[in-house]
Order: C-alpha cells, then structure tokens, then sequence
C-alpha cells in the first residue's frame, strides 16, 4: 500500500449510515443461499404435491410410463436412474479412489502436474458434450463389444456418469487422504511397515469416513446428471429385469423431466407429475447432503475431513 | 527385495495405471472433438446466421445467445455471490444459523440441473411472468452458479491473513473500510478465478435452460432480455439428437465450438491462479 493513495482515500470515505446500509445489504446476501433453497423448495412443493394428489398411488407406484394414457408409473424411472448411477459408482469409486491414493502418497511430482489440470478439465467439459462423444464414439463401441443392438444402453450412461463424477470423488477423497496427519505415517513407517501397507492399513482406513463422503457426493452426482445420461442410455422407460438389463435402454427421473416438460400443458397432470419427480430428486440430494453434512460437523473437532 | 517391496511395487505401478486410466479417456475426447470439429469448421460458420433448418449456414445466433446469457448471469452472479462471501468470511460467527447457510450452499451446489429448470420455469417463466426470455434463463442459471461463486470467493477472503484487518483497525478505519479497500483488493485474483469458474459451468448448461429460454431455431440476434434465444449447448443437444439428417460436419463444429469457449476460460481462470500466486507478497 502507498501511503499517499490510501491517503487521499481515506478522505473521501463514505459516511457512517452509509456504511450500515452496506454492511446490511451484505448480511442479507450472507443469507441468500438459505432464501434461494427454501424457494426452490416450496416451488417443487406447491407444483409437485398435486401429482401425488390427483394420481391414484396404485397407479403412481405402478410400473408402466405411459403419459399420454394417464399411466404415470414412476418405478421403472426410479430403477432406471438407481441401475445407471450404481452401476457408475461401481466403476467410479474404485477408480476414485486409487487414483486420489497415487495423487496424494505416491506419484511423484511431474505426474500430479499432469494429472491435477486433466481432471479440471473433465470437470468443466459440458455434460451435452460428453452426451454428444457418448453417442458418436462411445455407443458405437459399446455396439460392437458387447453385442447391444444401438449401443445406447444403461452401461453407456454409466460410463460417461463414471467419468463426470470422477472429478468430485478424486478431490473430496484427496481432502480426506490429506488430512491424515503426518505422524500416523510415520509411525507406521517406523515400525518397519512398508509405504504400500502403510497406505492400506493405516492411511485409508483413518480417511474411511472422508471416503465415504466422496463416494455419496460422486453419487449425488450422478444421480442428478440430465443431459448426457439422456442423450446416451435410449430412453425407453421400462423396469429392468435382470442382468442383462444393463445392456438394454433405460430412462432416468431426470431425463424424463428434461425430455418430457416442454411437451406438456402447464397446470396438467402431467406437468404436476414432473414436478413431483423434481421434488424426489431433489430430496435425495438434500438427504445425501445433509448426511454428509453432520459427518463433516462430527469430524471436525478431530481436526480436517477424516 | 523382498516379497512385499515386490507387491509395493506392483501396487505402485498399478495405481499409475488406474491414474492414466482416468486421464487417457479426458485426451481422447478433447482430442477426437477438437480434430474432428476443425475440419469442419470455418470463420463462416461462427459469423452466419443457420440455413436451410439448421443444416447448412453458421451458428452465430448461439453463440451470441449464450454470450448473453453467460453475462446476464455475471451482472447477478457476481455481486450476489462475492457479497454473500464476504458476510461468510468477514462478519458471520461460528453458529447454527452460520452453519444452515453453509449447508445452503453445499445444496444449492447439489441440487440436479434439471430441478434448477423446473424451479425456473415455475417461479420466473410462470409465476413472475417473464415468459421463456433471457432474463428467465439468466436467473435460473445465476442461482445455480452462484454456490462455486461464494465458495472460491470465500476461500480467497480467507487466504488474505488476518494482519492486514488488524492494520487497518489500527489506523482507524471501519471494519467496512478494511474490507472494501484492503481486503478485497488483495483477494481479487482468486474471486476472479471463482467467478471465471462459475461462469463457465453456467455458459455450458443445457438442463436449466430447456424451459427457460432456449429457442429450438430462431435465426435471429436477440432484441431484448424478454426475447428467447438458441444457446450453444441446447442447440448441440437439438442438433445431435432432435433433427434427422443432420449433417456429421455441424455436430462436430458445434461441439467444438462449445467446448473450445468453456476450455479457453478454464485457461484464463488457472492463469490469472497461477500468475497472481507467484507474484503476491505474503
């Protein structure tokens, strides 16, 4: 700071009421988020509440999605949406994982450099553009391999969902690898335990819960991804039975809301229905997140994201 | 060696591997996007207005769509988020009503793409009346930028140590006048960084703006914030999926496009990161 400038600033400042009315201005700001929240909220409530209202629950809870013979049977949307981000968090955790290990305790210097920026990058790559590569060069592949007749299958959506939750469970995971201290390594180290078994028996399982909040958080992830899963997965909204499932089409709560709301008349049963899937979806990412809230709140008096 | 420095090292190497796993597939698609999108794409392409039902002409309605959009979202954004920030860093207490704002956020970050359109269409584009507009779309996708605002920002606030506020004091000024003129000239570069990241998340959506704003084909320059308007990456989405008969060399021009805009600021945002990194003096 020059002394003259701030100076001359100083004497320009801005009178007292001034300032109150900023310092208030900034407190409501600071509360915002809650408004926003709560809004977002009782709008899904207000829109989405009919649905369960104006649909019968034996047809609600059927298994057939038929919109336009008033059948608004959500099960196989539900399965749909479950079969896609668990089948993706069966590929992404593992590899999550062991990729925040190497990032954290073993890979030297110049990888991290390499590593850290492509994962932002995949961070920030738009979910309709990774649709788009999903279904010109991923489904063909997908077609060839394994025999499936389009190649826009369950196991396709959950390929590209693997790779879009990727870049939150590597870094919630590092967070948690990080904030092992030092002296458990050492310890470890010092009663002759190698690094390899030092990471594995005493690193990961003192981070576990910091794990498992990645793990939560990549899901909450993928549970809500729309573009790309819609573009990838077929869209044909039926229960998927058995194994073999995941080599056939499957819609998602989310694309069904993304493909279907523009076609509907607002105030219909239909319109209500979709809001009523918004307001599932967004109840499970305000569970997952308030979860993974009180176990942060708990941990913190230990010290960091263990 | 031994049998377990054998499997530490087997181990090693096959977390590396899992490492380029992750990577590899991150270069491929950037790559196969970016070569197959340069053939095809000429400056005509980006100043043209679309022909013949999308398929032949440029994309210069999009890209002009979203630019708006992306700062319609900025005049919103900004201001909202770096105040919201700074309540969080310099006035608010550790305590409940603190932590319900923090598990505001961390939702409002959550919260699917699609809700966000939901929500926009029921509160800005019915209840408040605004139509399917730009102002309709910008707000939607302001609220959804606005978590990865507070929280880059606040982190930067918090970087800049707690000294200089003590200074400040201790030469009589406000605690307002310690933020205004030393705190947040300090943290300027990394909230800069934060708002570059929002923004870009903002610029390549498609989910909130599907009921919101986005035009299918409207061969036009938008006229006012009441007006729709094509937006890149709904249009990728129309192109890619909603016309038959597309041709390969569209999709993959847009695709480019859209993907060189939100590259080229995650660039700018790590630049501006690193540059000011290394140049400040604490």
């Amino acid at each position: 700071m020059k002394k003259p400038s701030s100076q001359t600033r100083v004497a320009r400042l801005p009178s007292r009421p001034l300032e109150f009315a900023i310092e208030s201005l900034i407190r409501v700001l600071g509360f915002s988020a809650i408004g926003f929240v709560t809004l977002i909220f009782i709008f899904l409530l207000t829109e989405g509440l009919p649905a369960f209202l104006q649909v019968r629950p034996g047809n609600l809870f059927s298994t057939r999605w038929y919109p336009t013979f008033d059948l608004y049977g959500v099960l196989p949307l539900i399965s749909g949406s479950a079969l896609v981000t668990i089948t993706a968090m069966l590929i992404a955790f593992p590899m999550g994982l062991f990729t925040a290990v190497f990032v954290r305790e073993v890979a030297p210097n110049w990888a991290r450099e390499v590593l850290k920026p492509l994962i932002e990058v995949l961070a920030g790559i738009p979910s309709v553009v990774l649709g788009f590569f999903g279904m010109t060069m991923l489904a063909p592949i997908v077609r060839e391999v394994l025999g499936a007749p389009t190649g826009l299958t369950a196991l396709t959506g959950a390929i590209i969902l693997a790779y879009m939750s990727l870049p939150t469970i590597i870094s919630v995971a590092e967070d948690a690898l990080d904030a092992v201290p030092k002296s458990y390594r050492d310890a470890s180290l010092a009663m002759g335990a190698t690094r390899w078994q030092t990471i594995w028996r005493v690193v990961v399982p003192s981070a576990r819960s910091g794990i498992l909040m990645a793990l939560m958080l990549g899901m909450g992830r993928a549970i809500g991804e729309t573009m790309a899963v819609m573009m990838v997965t077929g869209n044909a909204a039926r229960m998927p039975e058995g194994l073999q499932a995941i080599l056939k089409p499957v819609r998602t709560m989310t694309a069904t809301i993304a493909a279907e709301m523009g076609e509907v008349a607002h105030g219909s049963t239909h319109y209500h229905v979709l809001f009523g899937i918004g307001l599932i979806l967004f109840a499970i990412t305000f569970l997952i997140n308030l979860a993974v809230a009180s176990m942060m709140f708990q941990k913190r008096s230990r010290g960091g994201l263990r | 060696m031994t049998q377990r420095h054998l499997i530490q090292r087997l181990g090693f190497i096959f977390l590396g591997l899992v490492g380029f796993l992750v990577v590899a597939p991150i270069l491929f698609v950037v790559g196969s996007i970016i070569w197959r999108g340069a053939g095809a794409l000429t400056w005509r392409f980006l100043i043209e207005m679309p022909h013949n039902g999308m398929k032949s002409g440029g994309i210069l309605p999009a890209i002009v769509g979203t630019l708006v959009l992306t700062a319609g979202v900025a005049i919103v954004a900004i201001p909202v988020g770096v105040g919201a920030a700074v309540y969080l860093s310099e006035y608010a207490t550790d305590n409940w009503f603190t932590r319900a704002i923090r598990l505001a956020i961390v939702n409002l970050s959550s919260i699917p793409s699609v809700v966000y359109g939901l929500f926009g269409l029921g509160l800005f584009v019915l209840f408040l009346g605004f139509g399917t507009s730009i102002l309709a779309g910008a707000l939607t996708l302001a609220i959804m930028t606005l978590p990865v605002i507070i929280s880059t920002a606040e982190e930067a606030l918090r970087a800049v140590p707690a000294e200089f506020r003590t200074v400040s004091a201790s030469l009589g000024g406000t605690k307002w006048q310690g933020i205004r003129y030393i705190v947040l000239p300090q943290a300027l570069p990394g909230i800069l960084t934060g708002v570059i990241l929002g923004l870009l998340r903002a610029a390549g959506e498609t989910a909130p703006i599907l009921f919101t704003v986005a035009a299918f084909y409207l061969p036009r320059l938008p006229h006012s914030p009441f007006d729709e308007t094509m937006a890149l990456p709904y249009h990728l989405y129309v192109i890619s999926t909603q016309v038959p008969g597309m041709p390969e060399g569209v999709q993959n021009a847009t695709a480019l496009v859209l993907l060189a805009l939100v590259l080229t600021m995650n660039l700018v945002a790590s630049i501006i990161r690193s540059y000011f990194r290394r140049r400040r003096e604490w």
